[in-house]
């Protein structure tokens, strides 16, 4: 792998004659017949990944669209609950790290290797600020309880549950604990991992190993960012936390004010709200139950026991609410909104979405951090840039997906 | 016509034998030098074995299945748990054969060696990834194995919620397994489009490619285009079972229908993914043993493509009972009848092209026509399901079961073994018996007839798919249908044992010897490791008018009339400058 490292020398002189030389250099695959077809296989591959990956966030964009046509006001309302300040600052971030990123691929094709690296590391240091602002979000609202459907549990009388009081919700000691320092938890690993790199800086600078120093001084700046993004976030999200924001405010007051009539739907017992019967369901049902006397039949007796035990499950609020009432907020949202079924659905999703996307920003990280390395080596010049302009268009491509993500999930109110 | 003696003053192109160090398989050694090999081939044989243990080891799934219906009541599993035994059997059956065998079969064994060698490549594009996504078929395989020696898995091949969600088999190992192959494919199908579009050798302008080519190409787009969606749906379902997200589960106003509509947006083009490849095999067989020019290239080639984007429309025709609204049925069940006119063409096609051509009935041929009839049958029946009125009456039966097994079995497996039989000299450099061949495809056709023929009849009258046990007046139809699965493994093990035979005792393979013209029999038998010191010019993949029987070293050589070269000379007249 080494000798792919380009003489600078014969760089500039093989830059005139492009395409002409029939020598095969160290970068050149060996089935390839020229660095131009090299490219532009790359090319094509990158691209055809992105419609793999376009396609594979396009499942949850048609879960996202089916579940707010079904239920505007809960996504609506539910959206409240997400920081906008913090969308946005997020979306600033990933903006400018899609300017270093090209920025750097221009730097890659100039031959400039000192300002590539720099590029590199500014564009990770962006997405490590964007992980540790997401981590303040996720934990801030696991603390609260919005959590998907299977284990949202937000009470808007009692927002910050202490740990005995989730275990009273029924969670386990231990899952209680991490509900409630999940900050904790997230910042864990990056922290492991900055401990690691410092060491490994001083490590390389005790051996006087000039690759590795070089290697490992931006990327402890990339792990301090993470640190941070937690920082701003924790500022920001406590700036609002007296008010915070509209949902919290009317969401508890809202809470309070129906708590005295004893008419507030908890989240235990929300089996019971109110579900409007079908009656095409019933009659069918009852000529099946008639059916399903015929004691030979088996299989409509399961299929009707089956069809009882799920009517007795479900709130069969699927269909569409009565109020399309939804401009005024959380606080004008029909009291089943804040629900395991309705705005569990709606973290659900975020959740599904968000953190899909941050797995393909840990997976643009991996790999950036290996262009790093290889630009610290100097492998690249204007005849071989190949990896840094792929690597690129893919975070351009985590970046759109970001753009869409935020007004689609923070500004629908 | 190929048929004739080589003409006198003329010259004989063949290549001969390659040498140890040059030959594939044995340039160099030790277990290390496969299991991190880059080399096409080599990943293409690993395939090989890899996708023929997991169709032996469904193949025996299905055989218990068929064994446990020769009595109403069930003959092998007995008591309590019999029912949960057999849903776990036919599940596995479903998904290891789906998943594990006739997805990669053609496109990832036979494709991974044929592709770059038809393209006159060293490689494919991106050998690397093509080695990960062999390793990632295998972790694939991995989790389906834990799902089986786990508590089994037993919701069909399909993870339908809302049962999926609520069983407590391995759903999570399973789906997990599906997702990992998920991945190989995409990256197989990413690593053929470059690999076709960028690596061409000169000469060959696109509609000079072998029709496998195209056929691989067509499949290609859809390995990119509707993996990643079944991707998506198989985490959901992952994240439906472990934090009940409620996009699925109705426990939580989740919608099962969605579920299905994603699930089979992506698995309808998958059934394209299961025969197009197999479209494209029996192409090339059919022009090779026929010594013929194929019949409409163009249309061929065009209609791989058609159906490869129909395919994406047509995927709520598997729902037509599922709840969808009237309208959307009509318009499912229309799209579905167009995706028949490109298949129809690609048949009267290869018709055309065996008609006044000079056939050898070879084994590969053997299958080819096999397949020419099976598919036949297969496609039409699938007519009566795409209308809307029959297919009430037809769904969930074993009229459906025998549908599908017509295409995949009697369509993609058949055009799998004859790839296997027509590429084998060229894969493992030895002819096997060709009477053994020819008896093996013989028990393979009267077997799988009569193993799924019953089935459509049994269909018909009512018998429900999925039952472990059935009313009486269905027993012989059953027992039929058992026998011939019974003579279907019989006729896959012949195939298996000529294909091993011929490793040990087999002659060695000239270059051609079948006769083709396209380029993978330019080179040696089996390929030297770089496949062509450089790529070769190419002309028409189907032009068989250079081809002829050298009946003293019984092989095919290409034939040039011998030409003068002009003498070095100077030019008589000096040029004026």
């Amino acid at each position: 792998m080494s000798t792919a490292q380009a003489d600078p020398v014969s760089d500039d002189a093989s830059h005139g004659e492009h395409g002409h030389d029939h020598d095969h250099p160290a970068f050149l695959a060996h089935h390839f017949d020229t660095p131009e077809q090299q490219f532009d296989s790359g090319k094509l591959g990158i691209w055809l990944f992105l419609v793999t990956e376009v396609l594979f966030f396009s499942g949850m964009f048609v879960a996202y669209a089916i579940f707010r046509n079904l239920r505007p006001d809960v996504f609506v309302g539910s959206s409240e609950f997400l920081n906008t300040k913090l969308g946005a600052i997020n979306t600033g971030v990933l903006l400018f790290s899609s300017l270093t990123m090209a920025w750097a691929v221009r730097c890659s094709q100039t031959g400039e290797h000192k300002k590539l690296t720099g590029m590199l590391a500014a564009t990770l240091s962006c997405s490590m600020v964007f992980l540790g602002v997401k981590a303040i979000e996720y934990s801030h609202k696991w603390g609260m309880g919005l959590l998907p459907a299977g284990t949202f549990f937000y009470d808007p009388a009692n927002p910050h549950p202490t740990t005995d009081q989730l275990e009273t919700l029924g969670f386990t000691s231990g899952t209680a604990f991490f509900l409630h320092n999940s900050l904790y938890f997230l910042c864990a690993p990056f922290l492991i991992v900055l401990l690691g790199v410092v060491a490994w800086l001083i490590l390389s600078i005790v051996k006087g190993n000039k690759f590795q120093t070089a290697c490992a001084m931006p990327l402890t700046i990339v792990c301090l960012s993470f640190f941070g993004g937690v920082g701003l976030g924790v500022i920001l999200e406590s700036g609002s936390e007296e008010g915070h924001g509209a949902a919290h405010d009317v969401a508890g007051h809202h809470g309070e004010g129906v708590a005295h009539s004893d008419a507030v739907p908890s989240v235990i017992d929300d089996g019971k709200v109110a579900a409007p019967a079908l009656n095409d369901d019933a009659s069918e049902t009852s000529v099946l139950e008639r059916l399903a006397t015929d004691s030979t039949n088996t299989g409509l007796m399961s299929d009707v026991a089956a069809r009882q035990a799920q009517a007795s499950v479900a709130s069969g609020a699927v269909v569409r609410g009565d109020d399309t009432n939804f401009e005024g907020g959380i606080s004008e949202a029909s009291a089943n909104v804040l629900t395991q079924r309705q705005a569990g659905k709606f973290f659900s999703i975020y959740y599904c979405m968000t953190g899909v996307h941050a797995i393909h920003i840990l997976g643009g990280i991996a790999v950036l951090v290996w262009l790093l390395i290889r630009s610290v080596r100097q492998d690249f010049n204007s005849r071989y840039f190949g990896p840094v302009d792929y690597v690129g268009l893919y975070w351009h491509l985590v970046d759109l997906i970001w753009i869409y993500l935020f007004p689609l999930l923070y500004l629908i109110r | 016509m190929s048929s004739g003696s080589i003409p006198p003053g003329s010259v004989v192109k063949d290549p001969g034998f390659p040498t140890k160090q040059e030959n594939y398989l044995t340039n160099s050694k030790g277990i290390l030098s496969w299991m991190f090999t880059l080399d096409h081939k080599r990943i293409g044989v690993m395939y090989l074995v890899g996708v023929s243990l997991a169709f032996l080891f469904a193949g025996i799934l299905a055989l218990l299945i068929r064994y446990h219906l020769m009595e109403p009541d069930g003959k092998l599993f007995k008591g309590a748990n019999a029912n949960n035994m057999y849903n776990q059997l036919f599940t596995l059956h479903g998904a290891v054969m789906v998943f594990l065998f006739i997805i990669p079969s053609i496109p990832a064994a036979l494709g991974n060696f044929l592709v770059p060698v038809m393209l006159g490549a060293k490689d494919v594009a991106f050998p690397r990834l093509n080695l990960a996504s062999f390793y990632l078929w295998c972790a694939g395989a991995i989790f389906f194995v834990a799902a089986l020696f786990g508590t089994g898995l037993d919701t069909g091949w399909t993870f339908y919620t809302p049962y999926s969600t609520t069983t407590d088999t391995s759903v999570i190992a399973a789906t997990m397994g599906a997702f990992i192959l998920g991945f190989s494919s995409i990256f197989t199908g990413l690593n053929f489009i470059v690999t076709i579009n960028t690596m061409r050798p000169p000469g060959m302008t696109w509609f000079r490619m072998p029709l496998f080519l195209w056929a691989t190409y067509a499949t290609s787009i859809i390995q990119v285009l509707a993996t990643p969606v079944l991707g998506i749906t198989l985490l959901l379902l992952i994240a439906e079972r472990t934090l009940h997200i409620g996009i699925f589960d109705p426990e939580f106003n989740g919608d099962p229908v969605t579920y299905q509509h994603f699930f089979w947006f992506y698995s309808h083009p998958a059934v394209y993914i299961m025969i197009l490849p197999a479209f494209g095999i029996i192409s090339d067989l059919i022009a090779v043993h026929s010594h013929k020019r194929i019949f409409g290239y163009r249309f061929i080639a065009y209609s791989s493509i058609a159906i490869a984007l129909l395919g994406f429309l047509v995927w709520g025709h598997h729902m037509f009972t599922a709840g969808m609204s009237p309208m959307t049925t009509i318009i499912f069940s229309a799209l579905t009848f167009t995706v028949s006119v490109p298949s129809a063409i690609k048949v009267f096609n290869w018709l055309a092209t065996m008609y006044k051509g000079s056939i050898s009935l070879t084994t590969p041929m053997c299958f080819a026509l096999a397949f020419i009839f099976l598919f036949t049958i297969g496609g039409l029946t699938g007519l009566h399901l795409g209308t809307l009125a029959t297919d009430m009456h037809l769904h969930d039966t074993y009229f459906v079961v025998a549908h599908f097994h017509y295409v995949m079995v009697g369509g993609t497996l058949v055009a799998f073994l004859g790839g296997v039989f027509h590429w084998w000299p060229k894969m493992f450099g030895k002819m096997y018996s060709e009477a053994g061949g020819r008896l093996s495809s013989l028990i393979i056709f009267i077997g799988f007839n009569l193993t799924f023929l019953p089935q459509f009849v049994l269909g018909s009258r009512g018998m429900p798919r999925r039952y472990a046990t059935y009313d009486p007046e269905f027993a012989y139809l059953h027992q039929m249908s058992t026998y011939g699965a019974m003579l279907l493994g019989i006729g896959l093990l012949t195939a298996l044992v000529v294909l091993l035979h011929s490793l040990f005792r087999g002659k060695d393979a000239p270059a051609n010897p079948w006769g083709a013209a396209t380029l993978e029999w330019q080179c040696t038998s089996p390929p030297p490791f770089y496949n062509f010191e450089r790529a070769p010019v190419v002309g028409d993949p189907y032009d068989f008018s250079k081809i002829e029987w050298d009946s003293e070293n019984e092989r095919y050589v290409t034939v040039e009339p011998e030409r003068e070269t002009v003498p070095e000379e100077k030019p008589a007249i000096q040029p004026a400058h």
